[in-house]
């Protein structure tokens, strides 16, 4: 997984509630096998719908960090949707709040999730809509820094810091208790809370 | 689950909450039993029983795995099939997408090469969660996950089921194991019996209704309730399915003998001494007396009519015969949602759902693909016609559902009333193969997810039960089966 420490990047406003994951990233793309290539379908249907959605307009081109209302990544399990951000370059999400499974999938590679109070990202939202507006994404300090020098304090999971901080892979994690994995279903019961052998 | 916990004090506050001698939740209780080791501030390496593959969200998975040089952790405890990127044509052994048939193939060869039990085309494949329930592999007390956010469904027998994403796959493959924090509880009663007509699609539209797209986030919802208890296992997996439309991370309902019953003689259901002992152990999967949950909620089920979504999310859902409410109405954070959704829909406010014209009709998917979703809308269709403007897709969430179906002769009923009976999958429920509504018509569906173009781009969904689209079919515009039954 890819590092993340500190970010300062245009911001790009979504100023909708319940991005759904289907709109981020429509199903009709997702039947490649590759991690790739995601990108450049991201949020295809709003799109092609309309000319002046941000993802097309040239003044937020190489923005990294996107803001968008609350519970952002609701739907389905996808983790294309996280893919098909980070292929676009988006490298931050601020959104006062995040689906379950779309927030698990953002910390497995590395996509950072801010969550702000509401009023907080409305601003930023109003801010970004009305001109360039850039700002610093700090993870290791925790804090959002605005043009003005204000600054946003956020919080976030202790360990999952550890983990973006120093771009480390969960499943590294698991295997370093592999052996109390071994302990723990040596103990199981078999005889339930198990599959019952093949077909 | 719940990975938004924040900060590492309130992780260990819960990790020392749960001693034996408290009284616990059913989500407790198999949380407890399944936390290998946990370290302070860290999440809980927490053991998977049971993980079920399919071919959209596992190839990323496998290569993984591969490029890791690691080994499937354990094969008897996964389960694969085909269900979402597959035709539904009689024809569906051929595959005309290209990625498609690679994804399909590529999961083929995955489980082949790591020896994981796999059901194939003509050898007891159908989508995820209705292959689970019904060979007896999905059991109370059990930790289940699938890269689908529909897996919940499995919590209908007090099992602890949540969707996952690839990489999370990914590391049950390798490890057997997630890394997951506790996740909060929510405790849903409802009460009062259900009218005429009204399903359990209907109950559970009516919860997300009342609580929003976001209402349960971070939470696992326990069902309980006389409604509850008296539902079938099918329609408690109804219920269960829906549990992630409105935010939750897992939904469940503590076992009982309807549970018992529908296990008994599965395929994969313990047998002899072994099915009492089971049974035994099942039986202690209910929250005891006193029970903290964090949050807990009343509906009551007695004046409830039919449901059909008008919006773009199922929480956009109104009773059949009462008006859309006036944008106004709506809490402020709702109403933008709110105006664009009724513009893509081409509704109004203050109008009913009940009367609008459909084109396309739709029964299936894990939500409402299951036999007795089937024989509803067959007893409906029986000697009707499906009217001549409208595209009727029934389609079956298993071959073992539309072997039944053709038991009962269902197929027959529906070829009938002009309907389509088509092979099993998810089909028309998020338009991944060619069963799509085209650009502009609207669609009601028996499905999950009414979002922007879920079925087909531009097309327009209304969620409703199996019986409230066989009764609209008929009709050609959205009606009660109030009248049919």
């Amino acid at each position: 997984m890819e590092k993340f420490e500190k970010l300062k990047s245009k911001v790009i406003p979504l100023p909708m509630t319940d991005v759904d994951t289907d709109l981020i990233i429509p199903a009709q793309f997702l039947t490649s096998i590759s991690r790739e290539g995601y990108g450049q379908n991201l949020f295809r249907r709003l799109r092609d719908n309309d000319p002046n959605f941000p993802f097309n307009l040239e003044r937020f081109k190489n923005a990294a960090i996107l803001v968008a209302g609350e519970n952002f990544g609701c739907g389905s399990s996808r983790e294309h949707a996280v893919w098909a951000l980070a292929g676009a370059g988006i490298k931050v999400v601020i959104a006062p709040s995040f689906a379950d499974i779309f927030f698990s999938n953002s910390a497995k590679n590395g996509l950072v999730l801010v969550t702000l109070p509401a009023a907080q990202v409305e601003r930023m939202l109003v801010e970004a809509q009305a001109g360039e507006f850039e700002v610093t994404v700090d993870l290791e300090s925790q804090s959002v820094t605005l043009p003005s020098g204000e600054t946003f304090k956020f919080e976030f999971d202790q360990f999952r810091k550890h983990c973006i901080l120093n771009g480390l892979d969960d499943i590294d994690y698991i295997l370093s208790f592999k052996e109390k994995v071994a302990e723990f279903r040596a103990g199981q019961p078999t005889a339930v809370n198990c599959v019952q052998g093949e077909k | 689950m719940a990975g938004q916990a924040q900060g590492g004090s309130q992780i260990k506050a819960d990790s020392k909450k749960s001693s034996v001698k408290e009284a616990r939740s059913i989500v407790e209780k198999i949380w407890d039993s399944h936390v290998v080791t946990q370290l302070d501030g860290h999440p809980a390496i927490f053991a998977i029983d049971l993980m079920l593959i399919h071919e959209v969200t596992s190839a990323q998975a496998f290569q993984t795995l591969d490029a890791k040089g690691l080994k499937v952790f354990d094969p008897k405890r996964l389960l694969g099939t085909i269900d979402h990127s597959i035709p539904t044509r009689k024809n569906r052994w051929e595959i005309y997408d290209e990625s498609a048939k690679a994804q399909v193939e590529a999961l083929r060869k995955n489980c082949k090469n790591h020896g994981i039990p796999f059901l194939d085309f003509d050898k007891g494949q159908g989508i995820v969660h209705v292959v689970g329930p019904e060979l007896g592999i999905t059991q109370p007390g059990m930790t289940i996950v699938c890269g689908d956010s529909h897996t919940s469904t499995h919590g209908a027998f007090g099992a602890l089921a949540f969707g996952i994403g690839t990489s999370e796959v990914g590391h049950v493959l390798a490890t057997g194991c997630l890394l997951q924090q506790k996740p909060k509880s929510m405790r849903v009663e409802f009460k009062g019996k259900a009218g005429k007509g009204v399903y359990a699609k209907d109950i559970i539209l009516r919860l997300i209704a009342e609580i929003g797209v976001g209402g349960a986030t971070g939470h696992v919802i326990e069902y309980v309730g006389d409604a509850i208890r008296a539902m079938t296992m099918e329609e408690r997996m109804t219920v269960c399915n829906m549990s992630i439309e409105c935010g939750a991370r897992a939904g469940l309902i503590a076992p009982d003998q309807v549970t018992f019953d529908y296990l008994n003689g599965k395929q994969h259901a313990p047998k002899g001494k072994a099915w009492d002992e089971a049974v035994a152990h099942w039986k202690t999967f209910v929250s005891d007396e006193g029970a903290h949950f964090d949050r807990q909620i009343e509906i009551d089920l007695s004046a409830l009519k039919p449901m059909v979504t008008w919006g773009t999310n199922p929480g956009q859902g109104v009773q059949i015969n009462q008006p859309i409410p006036a944008v106004k109405s709506l809490p402020d954070q709702e109403q933008g949602v709110a105006i664009r959704a009724l513009e893509y829909t081409g509704l109004s406010e203050g109008s009913t759902m009940e009367g609008t014209p459909i084109d396309w009709a739709f029964v299936g998917s894990c939500t409402n693909g299951r036999i007795e979703d089937l024989r509803v809308a067959a007893s409906i269709l029986k000697g009707k016609k499906v009217k001549d403007t409208v595209t009727f897709y029934v389609v079956p969430g298993s071959e073992a559902v539309m072997e039944q179906a053709q038991k009962e002769g269902l197929p027959e009923i529906f070829e009938a009333a002009g309907a389509q009976f088509r092979m099993p999958g998810c089909s028309m429920c998020l338009a991944m193969n060619d069963d799509k509504v085209p650009e502009g018509k609207r669609c009601i569906s028996s499905s999950n997810r009414n979002f922007v173009g879920r079925q087909g781009p531009g097309s327009i969904t209304h969620l409703a039960s199996p019986a409230t689209v066989a009764a609209s079919a008929i009709e050609g515009r959205i009606a009660s089966a109030e009248s049919y039954l």
